[in-house]
């Protein structure tokens, strides 16, 4: 049975090819490592390709008081103080130069007035900081990214006579399983989508960069291919999930007509002055700006307005908090009446900029809903409502290197990965994220093999088990239709484990999986095994229902509400529960998920420093303050760095310089209360 | 609100495949009746005659919102994204034919085998990065990359290259010919203020089989993304391709020295 299998051998796997898949292949492929990179779709059709604000990079193009410091700072907000600091540090310090490393490629960002990257305001960040290109940056982005892969593939070309020598691009091919070599990953096993035969790779490293999990939801922005497969073949293999119970609704999805029901609207719609009124025509956002926020959104509109041209001396709109509050404030409008006829909110941008800017700004959006809803976003408002988005839990990961806790040569980059974003990801933090942690995983996977003593190796019986779960769908006659399984998972989580979550409900739906499960378990799929989508369907439930058991046992455990997790019945945010992540794997010999608290790792006192005190006394203990006090003073220079513009520092991410850098900078405290109304 | 519309489908191989049996082997119209509702586009209904159906039933998607380019088909007889044809485009009484893009070889249903391009890309010469500026020092002014980016909006839907007649029904052109998405590509490089390479005419011609091209411009009238392929990218490329290779002052200038332009 194992005997048709095409066998390929490399040194490193990267499982997805969008932003993190594609940068962590050209860095293992230039540190000299055969690479493969497998892709869930065509090559360039990644859902990266959807991305529209831009990628957040501390650049200062547009203002100069911008640095990675600022940024940081920026990201933990967002995150509402549970990233994973060394992330967000290693994000904010190298995002500029992977930004800067695109130009090298081809990419062909907008530009200031004298030439360099231009940079748009988004949601949470402090300064305009996305560069981007209108509103396609996903796929400037994506083909810079498959057009360097193609550029090493001649290189390869021209040296040994063979393009595909170093670095081979699979299109259309789902890997199922991920194979081990005692602790250690020896390879992985998948099926071609065009004519059904299936594949075993063999290679020493694995780099998991498969995106994300919006497929569990019935409203979402994601594509067919966002089943979780990473995450669930991370849990597999024996690695764990961290972070699992943040998803982020997207506050403004398409809500018609219902065919389009979650498509994106980007936040640059709000960025480039997009405002969000209720059928009152109120601009309803000036009512739900959070205590932790308060001083550092407008509180009227005249403010508000006024801050689009003279941003240093008043407070952002309130439109632009992070999205998390965004989305809950729409939810509350709707549900108390003040919605849109079809269950939205309005969004106008009409009022706010001639048609031809909104064209010139926003053409995708403009073209979108023109063609999809006959509506001229330059003429009237659009109707929007939250959409399933992202999910900000993954794979827990060893921040520098990428590597796979618990699993010896597995690796994971992008949105599959967790604890970057914390409990809610900033727009534009995920392009930037994909490009700097793609490169780390490619590093991590690359080191990880050269220091290797022989490869592991693939067991038969290992194989034999794939092969015979992926064919066991055809084999079932007059099983249920893998269709109708993967509505009703949608559907349970959609109602019962959606942006509102309380604990009877969550409690239903861990009910309804278990006995989706089993539906699952007896799903048939007619027709053969060449692109026979309901085959793949019936494949990838098995992953969308064990992802979606760990975000619900996350979200049930944890009684806070924060970020991407709103629990009714635990409407505050708990200092208590902010030092605590939830690690999801799975029990021995069963598909059930288990749940346990771990520590958040600690930030070091100089990050920590970069807050004044009375923001972090909303979110820390009163025994994290008290050790924090017995800190002594950081000296007055602090302010000086922390406003440096971005340049050499920002540049020079070696680790070496990292620990003298954070002595430089580590005495920002005050920055905010010099700022002020700013913040 | 719904009505059931009629649909007529591609089913089948059309070609001996030993994982699929033989009557899915010979590719034939089927027809199907299938609900349809307010708002919705063609990549709906096949969506829902997958879920109600035929669950077997091949297409290639993604985004389905325009961005991708994936599901690309002819509807009606009429090259297009599934995603972005709205079904009021249609009468309710109209019947409506889907069938696969038919200048790359056919995998199943509505998927096609479109590697062609892929290859054809990677005989493009990449970007040349210019000698001497380092990362974070590139300066171009937008009037000056507006050029470029109107090409690198492209989707790779790859539906100019299935109109394109030079290769349509003509697989004995495909090796010469590298079709619209690849001469917008040579034309974004050869307008791109930084790169370093000055042959990407003379590529265009030598190399893409550009002169085969005689600007019926049907590439530019079916691409979903409005790029102005033949007016904006093929013609200059053509024009200037000729102004170089039979001006004696831009042959002169690269005999003696490296000149671009």
């Amino acid at each position: 049975m194992t005997s048709n299998i095409e066998r390929h051998e490399y040194d490193v796997i990267v499982v997805g090819a969008g932003g993190a898949g594609l940068r962590a292949a050209i860095e293992a492929r230039e540190q000299g490592m055969r690479t493969a990179i497998i892709c869930k779709s065509l090559f360039g059709k990644a859902h990266t390709v959807m991305a529209e604000g831009g990628a957040a990079a501390a650049m200062g193009n547009v203002n100069s008081k911008d640095n990675w410091q600022v940024h940081f700072r920026d990201t933990i907000r967002g995150g509402k103080f549970l990233n994973h600091w060394r992330m967000a540090e290693l994000h904010a310090r190298e995002a500029p130069e992977r930004i800067w490393e695109l130009e090298t490629y081809g990419a062909l960002f907008d530009r200031t007035k004298d030439g360099k990257i231009s940079q748009r305001n988004f949601g949470g960040h402090e300064y305009p900081r996305l560069a981007h290109v209108g509103d396609r940056t996903g796929l400037e982005l994506i083909r810079t990214l498959q057009q360097k892969i193609v550029s090493l593939q001649q290189d390869d070309q021209r040296e040994h006579g063979d393009a595909e020598a170093y670095l081979r691009v699979f299109h259309e091919v789902t890997i199922t399983t991920l194979l081990k070599d005692g602790d250690r990953v020896s390879g992985a096993f998948g099926y071609a989508r065009d004519d059904g035969r299936f594949l075993l790779f063999s290679a020493p490293a694995v780099v998991l960069a498969t995106g994300g999990i919006g497929k569990s939801f019935q409203v979402t922005s994601n594509s067919w291919e966002y089943t979780g497969d990473g995450h669930a073949l991370a849990l597999r293999a024996g690695g764990t999930l961290v972070n699992m119970e943040f998803v982020q609704f997207h506050p403004t999805g398409m809500v018609w007509p219902p065919s389009v029901k979650g498509i994106l609207v980007t936040e640059s719609v709000r960025g480039d002055g997009g405002v969000l009124t209720n059928s009152e025509g109120k601009r309803f956002m000036f009512d739900y700006i959070p205590e932790v926020f308060r001083d550092k959104y407008a509180t009227t509109e005249e403010e508000a307005d006024r801050w689009y041209t003279d941003a240093d001396n008043n407070r952002r709109p309130p439109e632009l908090l992070p999205r998390d509050e965004v989305a809950r404030a729409i939810n509350s409008e709707v549900k108390a009446g003040r919605g849109s006829p079809h269950g939205g909110v309005y969004l106008d941008v009409s009022k706010r900029l001639p048609a031809e800017e909104i064209r010139r700004r926003l053409p995708s959006m403009y073209h979108q809903f023109k063609e999809l809803a006959d509506v001229d976003i330059t003429a009237e408002p659009m109707e929007v409502g939250p959409t399933c988005h992202y999910v900000m839990g993954g794979v827990e990961v060893d921040p520098d290197t990428q590597a796979a806790a618990g699993v010896a040569g597995l690796f994971a980059a992008g949105e599959v990965s967790g604890g970057m974003h914390g409990s809610n990801r900033l727009g534009g933090n995920s392009l930037s994220d994909l490009l700097v942690f793609g490169r780390r995983a490619g590093a991590g996977a690359a080191a990880y093999v050269s220091g290797l003593e022989g490869r592991p190796s693939v067991l038969d019986a290992d194989v034999q088990d794939a092969v015979e779960f992926a064919l066991a769908p055809l084999g079932r006659e007059n099983g249920e239709n893998p269709y109708k399984v993967q509505t009703d998972l949608q559907q349970t989580m959609h109602e019962l484990v959606g942006i509102i979550r309380k604990a009877p409900e969550i409690q239903q739906a861990l009910d309804k999986l278990v006995e989706l499960r089993e539906r699952a378990q007896t799903v048939s799929a007619i027709g053969g095994r060449t692109y026979n989508p309901g085959w793949h369907v019936a494949l990838d439930l098995r992953n969308l229902l064990v992802v979606a058991e760990c975000v619900a046992r996350a979200a049930l455990l944890r009684e806070e509400s924060r970020g991407g997790h709103t629990r009714d019945d635990f409407p505050e945010m708990s200092a208590e529960w902010r030092r605590r992540n939830l690690i999801c794997s799975l029990k021995k010999q069963q598909s059930e998920v288990d749940v346990r608290e771990q520590p958040l790792p600690t930030m070091p006192v100089e990050l920590l420093g970069l807050f004044d005190r009375k923001e972090l006394s909303k979110y820390l203990t009163e025994e994290e303050l008290n050790v924090l006090a017995a800190e002594p003073d950081p000296p007055p220079t602090v302010v000086a760095a922390a406003r440096q513009p971005a340049g050499d520092e920002s540049r020079d991410s070696s680790p070496e310089t990292v620990a003298d850098e954070r002595g430089a900078t580590g005495d920002a405290v005050g920055r905010s209360h010099s700022e002020g109304s700013r913040g | 609100m719904g009505y059931q519309a009629k649909f007529r489908v591609w089913r089948g191989a059309g070609r001996p495949d030993e994982t699929i049996t033989a009557a899915e082997a010979d590719g034939q119209l089927h027809d199907y009746e299938v609900e349809v509702n307010e708002g919705e586009v063609v990549l709906d209904v096949i969506h829902r005659l997958q879920a109600t159906q035929t669950p077997d039933l091949a297409v290639r998607w993604n985004c389905k919102a325009g961005k991708c380019g994936s599901c690309s088909a002819e509807i009606n007889g009429k090259p297009r994204l599934m995603c972005m044809t709205r079904m009021t485009t249609f009468t309710e009484e109209e019947t409506v034919t889907v069938t696969p893009i038919r200048t790359f070889p056919l995998i199943r249903d509505l998927v096609t085998d479109v590697s062609y391009n892929y290859e054809k890309a990677r005989e493009m010469p990449a970007f040349a990065p210019p000698p001497g500026v380092a990362p974070g020092e590139y300066r171009m002014q937008q009037v000056d990359v507006e050029r470029s980016q109107e090409f690198r909006k492209c989707i790779e839907c790859f539906l100019c290259q299935n109109t394109c007649h030079v290769v349509r029904d003509h697989d004995e052109n495909k090796p010469a010919f590298a079709g619209p998405r690849l001469f917008i590509r040579a034309a974004e490089l050869d307008m791109h203020p930084l790169d370093d390479r000055a042959d990407r005419k003379e590529f265009a011609q030598a190399t893409q089989g550009i002169g085969y091209c005689n600007i019926t411009k049907c590439c530019s009238e079916v691409c979903p993304e409005h790029i102005t392929i033949t007016d904006n990218a093929i013609i200059p490329m053509k024009e200037r391709v000729v102004d170089r290779k039979y001006d004696p002052i831009t042959w002169l200038g690269n005999k003696i020295g490296r000149r671009k332009g």
